[in-house]
């Protein structure tokens, strides 16, 4: 029988199930960064004159701004034109006009990645935007949503369908200027998903945007805008699974979320981007900027992500609570197995009185995985009785990865409380040998271990991914332990 | 004569090159149930570590004969699904794990080792709900975390009340009286004698006799520095009370 470390530290390969590539013909830009290619991306997608200019703004701003290094992550320097910032299926004609004109080949990616899109596969219950590389290929259940106000489309489509609201709500939560990824994004950014739910409406069903990486050597840049209008409720989920390859791909994505008065915004994330092989070639840099406003009163906005894919993660899903009352949340589950790097965390920035967030993050270390939550809690001068409580948990298994917690705390109003707990622990073999006593083996008595320890954040997902987001941290940590 | 369930032959162990048991011989039949005594230090919870398969302890020599398989060939999961049971001296913590959901696989992994159906959520209930009472252990419990936030009182009932719904056919009792006070330690000894039965069998470790008092042992033995000195019925149990164990270490 080999000995306790050994059966912890022995890492065998775990399959990737979503690393296939679908063979389209595609229409795609020279690699490379430049106003022109900017221009070359907006006349595609036939924008308005604004719109350029805001990316052109945003492109000029960029080349002033340095990639940040603060992040506790290493990667070779990313040339920015080597990147191919626009890959699209080649359309015929004019392009599909309704789903069913879409390539068949692209229905069957979407069909073998779980998620049917023809009418009589679709989920029950949940409307899908499937975005391939550069675009939406198709939403699904547009009619139902349009018959209660619910606006759900893909961005090029609001861009030429609703201009107002994009104009209105673009770049609100974040600015151009904001940082390295996002100003990047704000230039080139390609498609995306635009939801809006009018005053009092609770939207009939769960959204979704599916995000498929295909193309070799293209970056993906997609924006989603949600905004819940006063009283107006969502659950927004998304996902995200790319080709298995030996390069690097970067996907710097920006989401801005906005609530009015007492709307409620749930947006949950289950993100299994292509992490590397198992010994850190290829796989995805996420580097993502969300955040979300809750400029009402009363409104609230909850992030719950699980993030298992990506070879880099970088992203911080944030809350800005501006009205009154408004609450904040983030309850986070993030893996590293293998060579995978994440720092990630969240900003709670509190300026309404009475305002409250709430935290709680968990980090799982495997094989040489590094993890850091880094997290900011701001309490402004004006956020009278403001609350937070932030937890961080962090768990080890083997000897060769790490957990790092960097917390912030900047809090400017004496009549606030702000909580912090964190803890640190290690997988313990008294646990998983407790398990093997009573029957079970060591691969079901990790998933059972790590299943528990993530429950708090699990409860907070939407049934369906639920059930997902278990499976897919068994097969992520497949093969961490002998 | 009834069958040996288990059959320690010359078994020698010990952790990171030290040596703890120096050659162990004892037979446990099919019926009885044998108590392993002796100071601390004497290998006690070393031989229930090495019948259970715990990691981090070499075995050096000897053999071990279960139900006619053997046993140091198994893995410590496959020891459990054939039948051999651990109530741990310090039980493991599960956060947010559910006791429910946690016995229910085990039993299931241990049905379907024997090729029967596994359990459903309600059949497995109503079985529970029947031993619960034999520990008499708050139903509560079954909602809660794997002994997260018990009592250790609560957590040593909660091993036998495991012990009550897996069935073992050798149950392995390692210290299981330490840090009970009398009332639960009636409780845990009366669970421990219902489930006893002639196809079955007990090997309890204790350091003191008092548990002997309600667990009557039909063997009991001493163990000093890794060997069983002596060996006797019930009255041994009696004796090693009132003279201490100098009485018998001194001539080994």
């Amino acid at each position: 029988m080999s000995t306790a470390t050994d059966t912890i530290e022995s890492l065998v390969k775990q399959e990737y199930k979503y690393g296939f590539y679908t063979d389209v013909e595609t229409e795609s830009a020279p690699p490379g960064l430049s106003e022109d290619t900017i221009r070359l991306i907006s006349r595609k997608k036939n924008e308005p004159e604004w719109l350029t200019d805001w990316r052109l703004k945003a492109f000029r701003h960029w080349q002033t701004m340095q990639e940040p290094t603060w992040p506790k992550v290493h990667h070779e320097k990313i040339n920015y034109q080597d990147i191919v910032y626009y890959s699209a299926p080649k359309k015929k004609g004019d392009g599909p006009k309704s789903l069913e004109e879409v390539d068949p080949k692209l229905l069957e990616t979407y069909e073998k990645l779980g998620i049917p899109l023809r009418e009589r596969e679709r989920l029950a219950g949940v409307a899908v935007d499937a975005v391939f590389d550069s675009v939406s290929v198709g939403t699904t259940f547009k009619k139902q949503l349009a018959e209660k106000g619910v606006i759900f489309c893909s961005f090029s489509e609001a861009v030429q369908e609703h201009p107002d609201l994009v104009k209105k709500y673009l770049g609100m939560v974040v600015p151009y200027t904001d940082n390295f990824f996002a100003t990047l994004n704000s230039a080139v950014f390609t498609d995306g998903s635009f939801c809006y739910i009018p005053k009092g409406v609770r939207c009939p069903m769960e959204l979704s945007t599916y995000f498929r990486i295909n193309a070799a050597n293209t970056g993906q840049f997609e924006r989603t805008l949600i905004v819940a209008d006063e009283g107006a409720h969502v659950s927004y989920l998304e996902g995200c699974t790319a080709p298995m390859r030996d390069e690097n791909q970067l996907h710097a994505a920006v989401v801005e979320l906005i609530a009015l008065d007492n709307a409620e915004i749930k947006y949950s994330t289950v993100q299994n981007w292509y992490p590397g092989d198992e010994n850190g070639k290829g796989g995805i840099y996420n580097f993502v900027t969300k955040r979300g406003l809750c400029r009402g009163r009363n409104s609230k906005i909850s992030w719950t992500q699980v993030e298992t894919g990506s070879a880099i993660t970088w992203k911080y899903p944030s809350c800005i609570l501006q009205g009154d009352n408004s609450v904040g949340e983030f309850y986070s589950v993030a893996v590293t197995n293998n060579y995978q790097q994440a720092d990630t965390g969240t900003k709670m920035v509190h300026i309404g009185k009475n305002t409250h967030s709430t935290i709680v993050s968990k980090g799982i270390s495997a094989g040489h995985g590094q993890n850091s939550y880094r997290g900011l809690v701001k309490i402004q001068k004006s956020a009278t009785n403001a609350r937070n409580f932030s937890q961080c948990d962090s768990m080890l298994i083997g000897s060769k990865c790490g957990a790092h917690t960097f917390p912030y705390i900047e809090v400017k109003n004496t009549s606030s409380s702000v909580e912090h707990e964190a803890s640190t622990s290690k997988i313990g073999e008294d646990q998983i040998f407790y398990c093997n006593q009573r029957g079970l083996s060591t691969q079901d008595a990790v998933n059972l271990i790590v299943n528990g320890f993530c429950k708090e954040v699990f409860k907070e997902l939407p049934m369906e991914f639920a059930v997902e987001a278990q499976k897919l941290l068994g097969v992520s940590l497949e093969g961490s332990v002998g | 004569m009834s069958k040996p369930i288990l059959e320690i032959k010359n078994l020698s162990a010990g952790v990171e090159g030290k040596q703890i048991l120096k050659g162990i011989n004892l037979t446990i039949n099919a019926g009885e149930v044998h108590a392993v005594m002796g100071p601390n230090g004497s290998g006690k919870s070393t031989l229930a570590a090495v019948l259970a398969g715990r990691a981090g302890y070499d075995v050096t020599g000897g053999d071990v004969i279960y139900n006619g398989k053997d046993l140091l060939e198994l893995d410590p999961e496959e020891r459990a699904r054939e039948g051999l049971f651990l109530a741990f001296q310090y039980p493991v913590e599960i956060p947010g794990v559910n006791s429910t959901y946690f016995l229910k696989a085990a039993l299931n992994e241990i049905r379907k080792s024997k090729g029967e159906s596994e359990l459903d959520a309600m059949e497995f209930l109503n079985l529970v709900k029947d031993k619960i009472k034999l520990l008499e252990l708050n139903e509560d419990l079954l909602r809660r975390s794997v002994n997260e936030g018990f009592s250790g009182g609560e957590k040593k009932r909660n091993e036998i009340f495991q012990m009550a719904v897996l069935e073992p056919k050798l149950a392995i009792l390692d210290e299981t009286d330490s840090g009970l006070d009398i009332d639960a330690l009636r409780i845990v000894a009366g669970g421990v004698n219902k489930l006893k039965r002639p196809d079955s069998a007990q090997l309890v470790i204790t350091h003191y006799q008092r548990l002997l008092n309600f667990i009557i042992p039909d063997f009991v033995h001493v163990l000093y520095d890794g060997r069983i000195v002596k060996s006797g019925d019930k009255q041994l149990a009696l004796e090693l009370e009132a003279k201490g164990y100098d009485w018998i270490t001194k001539g080994a």
